[in-house]
């Protein structure tokens, strides 16, 4: 049955529309109090998925436990989640009080006692004083606020939030994902997020499951997901990457070595060369791990040098495109503007610069 | 440009601007002109074809008939009896209730076909629609001759009951009666409750329905509490476009009312056809009228109540 320790235990679900598959034998275990989220291009099969959790898609084949509990059979208004929708779902003839209070009715509490809990809701999501508010005066931010806060009143097992940052602003939103985050600390409740937002995962979660064609690409903390991602697919999707196409080189010694093209010969770990010498692979390298300089650097074991095609200055950090021998795409390089070298942004074409890198951060893939 | 802000590019061009340019500008410039020259042609008709008559008809409600002609004193005589005597208020009352069944029954059977095509239905909806509306395409007092093909004596609907041996005399109270009127009027007005109840179910955010089922709500319970109070808009409208003209009906009491069913339209026909008395006519409209909007007003309230208590 489920792990011991899967609150949410999603067991080789699929689902069909018609003939198209937008869930495809998905399997993964959630953790009581855990900060999930579902990351994928649009079309990923993820909304599905926290649709099938919240039980307004049906599964058509598997089983989702909630808690021990086998969810097929129970409808939607019975399972013990809320949610908040993309379009915040407001009730536009109700005011935020009665909003915020629709899911209590059905417990029959006393006016009073409902009172002060969605005074304490207010509380929570700082909107104190907006209970005599209509939907149609609030702003997006406080519409976020208070479906967070309508879902949150019925102290759900889970909450499963589908986008709800989408629709604002990049200051807000940023400000949101703080909050949202240690809201989520201080109520103890497992929340599944559903996101195409990479950095807005990253920054959010405990774990991400990268979704794509209704398939679960890896599962993994954002940081191992960012360092060692297992698939080219992921690596791509979260954050910057440089691809360079490789082949084994196993020397008959017990550590093993990568001839990359542009980047010569470099010794790997050898558990992450689970590959027959010769066999071909891809080496990943995310642009802020190679170090650039104007000379090459006297204690680096691996550099190369390369003409300076281009760079932005982003501020806080600059990108340069480093063209390297035996490679026909320029190398992305991301480096901090801590002074000295971020004059190379000033650089116009064919300046010479040296890219130094440690081969702890290759990232070693199946080639394709 | 009147006041344009480059004073001296008119200065350039020499030669003052020319008449229908300085026109333009003036209607780009004031918004609340544009708007009544974009109400004008309608304002016209209004004020031609509903104030004047209603002006004219205020005045004759004030005069007195005099033989062949009228007595142009003006008096309140007239609004005093219809004030007094019975027989006005008896049949203000009866057109009333008839036309108030009527639409209630209207808007409770056309809101399941107005919700099914809203919900349930996900392609060609205009079709549907269509079909819904299919008997407005008939004349109206078509249909109401139909109807007393099907609820007569010897009528499809007793014919057939009596071959089936349900009954063995036909049913009288099926036409010439008040049933028959509100049968009819339920029949003939359908289309103006399902196209403005439609609209509003239509117009409802399908995420809400999910959340208030997300948030515990069964199926009934989310219709009263969050379907059926945005839809009450449409079913504010269906109400009155149903009601107010049925109300003044004359068409259908006078061909399946018979004596118990009919309504104050007849009346008034009556005043300004063979009675010949134009005076109490148009007092008499004039009093529905005040009832109608008395009755629209408290309708209008009474909901806002329930909405407020159902949510």
């Amino acid at each position: 049955m489920t792990s011991p320790n899967a609150f949410i235990s999603i067991q080789n679900v699929s689902k069909f529309f018609g003939t198209f598959r937008a869930i495809d034998d998905v399997s993964m275990d959630i953790g009581r109090g855990e900060f999930f989220s579902l990351l994928g291009a649009s079309g990923c099969g993820k909304t599905t998925l926290l649709r099938m959790l919240a039980g307004f898609e049906s599964t058509s084949q598997g089983e989702i436990y909630i808690d021990g509990q086998p969810m097929s059979e129970v409808p939607p208004h019975h399972r013990p989640v809320n949610m908040v929708f993309q379009s915040y779902a407001i009730f536009p003839h109700l005011n935020v009080r009665d909003n915020i209070a629709y899911g209590l009715r059905k417990q029959k509490l006393p006016k009073a006692r409902r009172d002060e809990m969605v005074d304490e809701m207010l509380d929570l999501i700082k909107l104190p004083g907006y209970g005599s508010r209509k939907a149609n005066e609030l702003s997006g931010g406080q519409r976020q606020r208070i479906a967070l806060a309508r879902a949150l009143i019925l102290r759900p097992k889970v909450l499963l939030l589908d986008e709800p940052l989408g629709a604002l602003d990049k200051q807000l939103r940023e400000q949101m994902q703080l909050e949202l985050r240690a809201l989520q600390r201080q109520v103890g409740i497992t929340f599944v997020f559903v996101t195409h937002d990479q950095e807005e995962a990253l920054t959010l979660s405990d774990r991400i499951a990268v979704m794509s064609g209704g398939r679960v690409l890896q599962l993994d903390t954002p940081a191992g997901l960012y360092e060692t991602p297992k698939s080219r697919a992921v690596a791509s999707f979260i954050g910057n990457i440089n691809f360079f196409r490789g082949t084994v080189r196993r020397n008959g010694g017990p550590t093993g070595a990568v001839e990359a093209e542009g980047l010569g010969v470099v010794p790997v770990p050898a558990e992450q060369l689970a590959r027959p010498d010769g066999a071909p692979v891809l080496v990943a390298v995310r642009p802020e791990k190679f170090a650039l300089s104007a000379s090459r650097p006297a204690d680096a074991a691996h550099a190369v040098a390369g003409r300076l095609k281009n760079a932005a200055y982003l501020g806080e950090r600059s990108h340069y495109y480093l063209q390297i021998e035996g490679r026909d795409e320029p190398v992305a390089v991301s480096s901090q503007n801590l002074g000295g070298i971020g004059a190379a942004a000033g650089e116009r074409g064919d300046a010479t610069f040296w890219i130094s890198w440690s081969p702890d951060s290759m990232v070693i893939l199946e080639a394709e | 440009m009147v006041d344009t802000p480059h004073p001296n590019r008119s200065a350039e061009a020499g030669a003052p601007m020319p008449r229908t340019s300085r026109l333009t500008a003036l209607l780009h410039r004031s918004e609340a002109l544009r708007g009544y020259l974009l109400m004008a042609p309608t304002l016209l008709i209004m004020t031609l074809g509903i104030a004047i008559p209603f002006l004219i008809l205020v005045a004759m409600s004030t005069w007195t008939r005099d033989g062949f002609g009228f007595d142009t004193t003006p008096t309140i005589n007239n609004y005093l009896r219809v004030w007094t005597e019975p027989v006005f208020g008896a049949l203000m009352t009866r057109s009333f209730w008839i036309s108030g069944v009527a639409t209630v029954a209207t808007v409770i059977l056309c809101y399941p076909m107005a919700y099914y095509v809203a919900f349930h239905v996900h392609r060609r909806k205009m079709l549907w629609i269509i079909l819904m509306t299919l008997p407005f395409w008939t004349s109206y007092l078509l249909r109401v001759f139909a109807w007393k093909v099907i609820l007569g004596y010897e009528g499809v609907i007793n014919s057939g009951l009596m071959s089936l041996g349900f009954i063995e005399q036909p049913l009288e109270f099926l036409l010439y009666s008040q049933e028959a009127v509100i049968i009819t009027l339920a029949h003939a007005w359908a289309a103006f409750a399902i196209l403005p109840i439609y609209v509003s179910l239509e117009k409802i955010d399908r995420s809400l329905l999910e959340a208030a089922t997300d948030l515990g709500d069964g199926p009934v319970r989310r219709f009263l509490r969050v379907t059926l109070p945005l839809s009450m808009p449409g079913v504010i409208a269906a109400s009155f476009l149903i009601f107010i003209p049925t109300t003044g009906d004359y068409i259908t009491p006078a061909l399946l009312g018979g004596p118990d069913g009919a309504m104050i339209g007849n009346f008034i026909q009556l005043q300004f056809g063979p009675v010949n008395n134009w005076p109490m006519g148009a007092t008499l409209a004039i009093v529905l009228m005040f009832w109608i909007t008395a009755v629209a007003l408290a309708f209008l309230f009474l909901t806002r109540a329930l909405r407020e208590r159902l949510t």
